[in-house]
């Protein structure tokens, strides 16, 4: 990519190139996110919407498709509305605490070989850290809001987050038991082989609760207990209106892709064509890497949406018996399973 | 001055002034928000120096799991902010003797007599491929694997312990059981009787 960008950097002073090159890579990464998350949202209407046996939006523009930037504007024009009891200062910074976390763990997802804007060796804990600290915007913002709803939302969403982070990071060591890295270009690498390489299939419990610890660390239905607009009306966020929503939701998308992207890159080998090792992998050649890459996280993204329109909401107990007593446990089988294979060099995943 | 030294002085001096600020400021909340700072401050001077690792596993485990469940119990409280301050002047003398005493006893130890640059020369940087992860993973589990065992051990045996004194059964308390109610089936609910017909209203009424 900087040999791409050279002419352009040239008519940067020496000492400013690499900071204008990493600034052009993060552009490169953010606007398409922020694109992805408008047509997400467009997307999910129109699923749930055709799962329900409706149409969805189809007014604004040709099959509805400027739906979201007429969401967009609507809530740009919306008046911001502080309660009056708030704490001004954290009620505006938790929902750009929350923004920053979903958008700072992208810079070491690998799109593609060497795709990446930073090649970071710790790249599996840094994405662990970077979520870990994604709490602190849904707690701040149900706590600074002064509403018996949102504090309730923030608690809640405390709590069940730090059980399915916990079954997360399990699942996590797994991989990196798997691909003997935390880089997750390398953790790609490792997968290369076939479809049945990938780590979807050796470490098959893992993935499945990696998959549903990302969508309760996403707030998603059927963990959005946070939300729970039956219960605490719309939790944490219910005080919020114009852009402070306009932020909360872009960061939910936003973590949502990323969640996504990660289980691709983890479990379903990333950037890595399906049709590795078959008769058709010559024919299949020419499509670029990151093609695959966003064909497995449009998939992944539509079983989020489908999760929703298919699930009730789970009750608060029944969220805390599953992370700790259900998918925790698992992994802690699946990992000693797994070192057993490794030791016996188990082919073709351990050899 | 270099751009690491710069960077070495903000993170530095974030992290003194967050401390600072969390003994002093009155609101509880804010206490615990700039505890996160200064946790995220030193993770960051670690960073600095290489430790990867600890700086991530830092921020994993004290701003991303120990904090929270702090944060989670003092968003419940109603501090009487009037009643913290009331024993402040009566301590103060107290307090800052010993805040005196232990800055004193750290300079005793630490400072540019023992550990200046010319006796520890400042350690060559680390080529871009080191693994620190890899690096504390290979002496943790062959040099140190005693220690290591040991303290997983004990730190089991207190996980266990604080467990078993909160663990406590209220037998009037109405627990769902959610094996019983995965297993329940139908004839376990559901009665069918068989019954006769009652008569047609038409023919009671000839």
């Amino acid at each position: 990519m900087a040999e791409f960008l050279s002419p352009l950097l040239n008519l940067f002073p020496e000492g400013l190139r690499a900071l204008v090159l990493i600034l052009i890579q993060i552009m490169l990464v953010v606007m398409p996110l922020v694109i992805a998350v408008a047509y997400t949202t467009y997307f999910e209407r129109k699923i749930i919407g055709y799962m329900q046996v409706r149409i969805g939006p189809n007014r604004v523009g040709p099959l509805g498709l400027l739906q979201p930037f007429a969401d967009v504007f609507k809530l740009m024009f919306k008046e911001i509305i502080i309660p009056t009891a708030a704490n001004k200062f954290i009620f505006f910074t938790a929902p750009v605490l929350i923004l920053f976390a979903a958008l700072v763990a992208w810079a070491v997802v690998p799109f593609d070989d060497g795709w990446v804007i930073a090649d970071v060796n710790a790249g599996l804990l840094y994405v662990l850290a970077v979520g870990a600290a994604g709490v602190y915007g849904v707690i701040l913002a149900g706590w600074a809001s002064n509403s018996k709803y949102a504090l309730l939302g923030g608690l809640r969403s405390a709590a069940h987050k730090i059980a399915y982070e916990l079954a997360m990071g399990f699942a996590l060591v797994g991989v990196l038991m798997a691909s003997q890295s935390l880089n997750l270009q390398d953790i790609v690498r490792a997968q290369s082989g076939s479809i049945l390489h990938w780590y979807w299939l050796p470490l098959l419990p893992m993935f499945v609760v990696y998959f549903i610890s990302g969508v309760a660390e996403t707030n998603r239905a059927p963990f959005d207990i946070a939300e729970g607009e039956s219960e605490i009306v719309a939790g944490f966020h219910v005080e919020y209106s114009g852009m402070g929503f306009v932020l909360f939701m872009l960061a939910e998308y936003a973590s949502m892709i990323l969640i996504s992207a990660l289980t691709a890159i983890m479990f379903l080998g990333g950037w890595l064509s399906p049709f590795q090792g078959t008769f058709l992998e010559s024919a299949f050649a020419w499509i670029p890497g990151i093609f695959w890459m966003f064909a497995k996280i449009a998939v992944l993204l539509f079983v989020f949406i489908w999760f929703r329109a298919t699930f009730p909401r789970y009750r608060y107990d029944q969220i805390m018996r599953l992370g700790w007593k259900v998918l925790i446990p698992v992994t802690l089988i699946w990992i000693v399973v797994e070192g057993v294979a490794i030791y016996f060099k188990l082919g073709p995943w351990f050899a | 001055m270099s751009f690491i030294k710069l960077l070495f002085l903000v993170f530095a001096s974030s992290a003194v002034l967050s401390a600072f600020m969390m003994i002093t400021t009155r609101n509880t909340v804010y206490a615990a928000l700039y505890l996160v700072l200064t946790f995220f401050s030193t993770a960051l001077v670690w960073m600095l120096l290489e430790a990867e690792f600890l700086s991530i596993v830092l921020i994993l485990v004290y701003i991303g799991a120990v904090m929270v469940l702090f944060l989670f119990v003092v968003m419940m409280l109603d501090v009487n902010t009037a009643a913290t301050r009331e024993g402040f002047v009566r301590f103060l003398p107290l307090g800052a003797g010993v805040a005196i005493l232990m800055i004193l006893e750290m300079s005793l130890v630490l400072g540019p007599k023992l550990f200046g640059l010319d006796l520890y020369p400042a350690p060559v940087p680390k080529p871009a491929d080191h693994s620190n992860t890899e690096a504390i993973g290979s002496v943790l589990y062959t040099v140190y694997v005693y220690p290591f065992e040991i303290a997983a051990v004990i730190l089991l045996v207190a996980m266990i312990a604080a467990i078993m004194l909160t663990l406590r059964r209220r037998p009037e308390t109405k627990y769902q059981d959610a094996s019983a109610q995965a297993k329940v089936q139908s004839k376990d609910r559901v009665r069918i009787i068989k019954m006769s017909a009652e008569p047609r209203i038409t023919d009671v009424a000839k």
